[in-house]
């Protein structure tokens, strides 16, 4: 479904990420850890092209869709994205945050997407939001309704930039719970995160990147429980 | 008793004789006709340069690959370089004599002479403006821009009903300073004979000789008109705050 050929990225001078090779295929749970600086994040946000790379290829769906000459907005259209600090708009209620995309690309008409975002809404128990300002939400709130209004373009693949990291301890729950559901509903993700409990647990595969390249790549029980890089046994003894 | 009596001549003398309230209402008129045709002048043509050079900052981020890119973000290069030196003599030439050289020689002839107002105020605040709108679209924070393109909103639509709105709500206090920097500037007009309130009281002491009552009678009414001007905006402000971050 993706798939990075020797993806690189230079930031002025800096290599961060060195030449990535990676397919990830239909129904995967694809989860990055690393240490900060790692370039994890980086390689997450090439994958929409959120990051332009420097060199290599980031294929989805049989399209390249780092050639200039495919719509890269339509790609788009089909990977869902989570950020860290979640990237609510602030000047519109919670309704109109999850129907815009969907409304303005004419993928739906209103009223479509707004049963749409109800029927999205209620599924996580904030439908009586739905006419609230973000800013009236907490994070975890927050976080779910940016999840939901990236499943409202129905994308194939959701791309979690450390949902959690920005989070009060006590609401990271309820956000990894939704991504819980998603994935045992077979949705195809790619998470960054540092939760390693959670990964463990939602992963089927675990990709260590360090220093720009996959250090290490393995189901969950054996990434954690047989590390063979070095880098990544020091990386796990001091986190876990 | 006396201040009284001195008052009342002096206000018969200035408004009531030979109608000469009749130039006041005249000069008030085109004062107010100036700002409000300025300001929107510079409103719009402020926006549009911001969105102008916002798009090439952003686009200066991506390498231009086919041709058609390239001649795009050749053209938008050279008119962002001519957008800036236009700002830069914009605020570097005094307002009165931009205005002199658009009556004088841009537009020499031109019969309506607050058209020619109007014009050179505008462009004038255009400069000014645009600097604001930047200032807000930079204040918004990068995320919002990230967001709408990640669910695949091209970045015109995002800029248009993401950044713009945000950037506008944040661009309101200065852009409220600018509009009262307009409406005092209008004073300047009188340099090329139109009859603003300023130049009306001129007209008016030239012929009372009796400096006060007039000065200070225009002086309340400009102070008058930034005080419901700042009140407008206020209430505006408060409209846009109910989505601010809490």
């Amino acid at each position: 479904m993706i798939e990075v050929k020797g993806l690189r990225k230079d930031f002025e001078g800096l290599h961060v990420l060195n030449g990535i090779d990676y397919t990830i295929n239909q129904g995967e749970k694809i989860v990055v850890i690393g240490p900060s600086g790692s370039g994890k994040s980086t390689f997450l946000r090439c994958l929409n092209l959120l990051e332009e790379p420097s060199g290599g290829q980031v294929w989805f769906d049989g399209v390249d869709i780092t050639d200039p000459k495919n719509d890269i907005d339509k790609m788009r259209q089909k990977m869902g994205m989570v950020f860290q600090h979640f990237n609510l708009f602030p000047h519109m209620t919670v309704l109109d945050n999850i129907t815009f995309a969907p409304v303005k690309l004419k993928l739906q008409t209103k009223d479509e997407a707004r049963l749409n975002a109800m029927r999205l809404l209620k599924r996580i128990g904030l439908e009586d939001k739905a006419g609230e300002y973000p800013n009236k939400l907490s994070g975890g709130q927050k976080q779910r309704i940016a999840i939901v209004r990236a499943l409202a373009m129905n994308p194939e693949v959701m791309l979690f930039d450390e949902p959690t990291s920005a989070l009060d301890p006590e609401m990271v729950g309820e956000v990894l719970d939704l991504i819980r559901e998603l994935a045992a509903e077979g949705m195809t993700m790619v998470i960054v995160t540092h939760e390693m409990g959670f990964a463990k647990e939602v992963a089927t595969k675990v990709l260590f990147i360090d220093e720009g390249v996959i250090k290490e790549e393995n189901t969950p029980k054996e990434f954690f429980e047989h590390p063979q890089n070095k880098r990544l046994q020091e990386f796990l003894s001091k986190v876990l | 008793m006396a201040f009284i009596d001195n008052f009342m001549a002096e206000f018969q003398k200035t408004f009531i004789r030979d109608d000469r309230y009749k130039v006041f209402l005249t000069g008030f008129k085109n004062t107010l006709l100036i700002t409000v045709i300025s300001l929107l002048v510079g409103l719009v043509g402020g926006i549009l340069i911001a969105i102008v050079r916002y798009g090439y900052s952003q686009m200066k981020k991506r390498k231009p690959v086919t041709v058609s890119q390239k001649i795009l973000h050749a053209v938008v290069c050279v008119v962002d370089k001519i957008l800036a030196l236009y700002v830069a003599l914009m605020r570097g030439i005094p307002l009165v004599v931009q205005l002199l050289i658009m009556a004088f020689v841009v537009m020499a002839g031109f019969p309506n002479k607050i058209v020619v107002c109007c014009i050179a105020m505008g462009l004038n605040s255009a400069a000014y403006v645009s600097e604001v709108v930047r200032g807000g679209i930079n204040s918004v924070d990068a995320g919002q821009m990230e967001a709408g393109r990640s669910l695949g909103v091209s970045s015109a639509m995002t800029i248009f009903y993401i950044i713009l709105p945000q950037a506008f709500k944040a661009a309101l206090p200065a852009l409220c300073n600018e509009g009262i920097a307009v409406l005092k500037e209008t004073s300047i007009v009188g340099y090329i004979a139109v009859v603003d309130l300023t130049r009306a009281s001129d007209l008016v002491r030239s012929r009372t000789m009796s400096p006060m009552m007039p000065l200070f009678f225009i002086a309340l009414v400009y102070f008058l008109c930034v005080i419901i001007l700042s009140w407008g905006v206020s209430i505006l402000e408060r409209r846009l705050k109910q989505g601010d971050r809490g």
